[in-house]
């Protein structure tokens, strides 16, 4: 008999697995590295996982990041701005 | 434990003390709420090692039950009513996500007009959803339903929710003596819960319900449809089970009385087939020829028991307590479509008892009498009919 798959809906999670959604971005957040506290705030508030921490600065996957605004919303160093795509 | 005087709420709070459910969340309703106030009552003593969440509404409360049986708790609600109708989102929900989940649903009539009283409204409205669907008729089947809930619930051919349905004051607030099981042979039969396959973790992190595509959401209904086929056989094997143990049955999906050589059979569900029995007897004793069929299971419905039933049956009275507005009740249209293109009895099918009015023994005895008459030429009778329908309610004199 074949062995029966997940029986309720199941999703594991992988990077990306509807394309690179950071194409439908229309503003786009910029951290300011200079004014950054490295509080991790934007990381945090994230909604899409698009932020990751490298050696202790966070760090935008543009390929992934949709361009809500909410890190540069909650960054309380104001080192977020949201920069119109080209 | 022995025999105590309980009332159905309270046998079923006994019958979720007795599974060792360790979690519970609910939102007061009238009729409903004394067995979560029975539940907190043990959970305070320390008698039920449970959490027990209390929440704003009955939607958190069927999701906050979600959440806990989905990372392995033996979780249980109740409701009635209009708190039903507002978790119902969340009651497909916990279908869909193929979590064991049992719900006890004291039946009562939805508003307007607002009523308290029973009637099968608001369980039959689960009859699609995914719900495993059983209906008690006394304290004592209220508590031994509610462990065997658990043991189909937690069935890995089955893992499906349960809803065990009982009706408001007749079954729920009515004290009866109620064999009470002691909790090591409970444990002897029902096996603490089981991990599943896609029991949440945060060890394998993975989501629960998510999108499917038209390509994958197809294949999740079949298998809940698959698991309900396989219900028929673990609700059949559960109850026989209960009864090596505990020295009680109830026919599984369908409670036959009286069938043998009936040439009429009555079909009812819940507390009402009690007085249906009664009217049974009455008329066995005059030398009439009359059985009931008390149905027990309404998802899976008991197709083939129906049609084994009916084999050589004349008239089947499907007496309703509820009403599909513009086709007629519930449990006759389902009886319909089991017997159609079989063998088919001329089935009639009243509508009584909605709003809690009542359905006795005499009602029923004059129901199957004129039956009797129709079958015999001597009168006649619509294919859905009202009974008890007062013109002074309805008219100015």
């Amino acid at each position: 008999m074949k062995e029966l798959r997940y029986i309720a809906p199941v999703a594991l999670p992988t990077t990306g697995s509807l394309g690179k959604t950071g194409a439908w971005r229309v503003m786009k957040p910029v951290i300011n590295y200079d004014k950054c506290i490295k509080c991790m705030f934007c990381w945090l508030y994230c909604p899409e996982g698009s932020i990751s921490e490298e050696e202790g600065c966070p760090v935008i996957d543009y390929d992934y990041c949709k361009g809500c605004g909410i890190c540069a919303e909650e960054c309380p160093a104001k080192a977020i701005e949201m920069v119109r795509e080209a | 434990m022995g025999i105590k005087v309980l009332t159905g709420n309270w046998a079923a709070a006994y019958g979720a003390k007795l599974a060792r459910v360790n979690f519970i969340s609910a939102y007061p309703i009238t009729p409903q709420t004394p067995i979560i106030e029975k539940l907190a009552d043990f959970v305070d003593k320390g008698e039920l090692k449970a959490k027990l969440v209390r929440v704003e509404s009955e939607h958190s409360a069927m999701a906050a039950v979600i959440g806990a049986a989905a990372v392995g708790a033996r979780a249980f609600t109740a409701t009635s009513a209009q708190g039903l109708f507002y978790m119902y989102e969340m009651i497909w929900w916990a279908a869909g996500a193929r979590l064991p989940i049992v719900m006890g649903i004291v039946t009562r009539a939805l508003a307007p007009p607002w009523s308290i009283w029973t009637d099968h409204a608001d369980f039959l409205a689960l009859r699609d959803s995914g719900w495993i669907l059983l209906f008690a008729k006394n304290a004592q089947e209220i508590l031994d339903t509610i462990i065997q809930a658990y043991k189909i619930a937690e069935n890995e051919d089955v893992m499906l929710p349960v809803a065990v349905g009982w009706d408001a004051f007749i079954a729920s607030h009515t004290a009866e003596p109620v064999d009470v099981p002691d909790q090591e042979v409970v444990d002897a039969y029902l096996p603490e819960k089981r991990s599943f396959s896609h029991m949440l973790d945060v060890e394998n992190p993975f989501s629960l319900g998510n999108l499917a595509f038209p390509d994958n959401y197809m294949e999740y209904r079949w298998l809940i449809d698959a698991a309900m086929a396989s219900a028929r056989k673990v609700i059949m094997e559960v109850d026989r089970e209960y009864d090596r143990f505990f020295g009680r049955s109830y026919g599984g999906l369908l409670e036959k009385y009286r069938c043998e050589d009936a040439n009429i059979v009555v079909v009812m569900m819940g507390a009402a087939s009690g007085d249906g029995m009664d009217a049974v007897d009455a008329l066995r004793e005059k030398g009439y020829r009359v059985g009931l069929c008390r149905i027990r299971a309404v998802r899976p419905f008991p197709v083939d028991e129906i049609r084994e039933l009916c084999r050589n049956v004349d008239a089947v009275l499907v007496i309703d307590r509820d009403i599909s507005f513009g086709l007629g009740g519930i449990l006759a249209s389902e009886v319909k479509a089991a017997l159609y293109d079989f063998k088919k009895p001329s089935i009639f099918n009243i509508i009584a008892g909605l709003g809690g009015r009542d359905i006795d023994a005499e009602l029923v005895e004059k129901l199957i009498l004129k039956v009797c008459d129709v079958l015999e030429g001597r009168a006649e009778m619509e294919e859905v009919e009202w009974v008890g329908v007062k013109p002074e309610v309805l008219y100015y004199e």
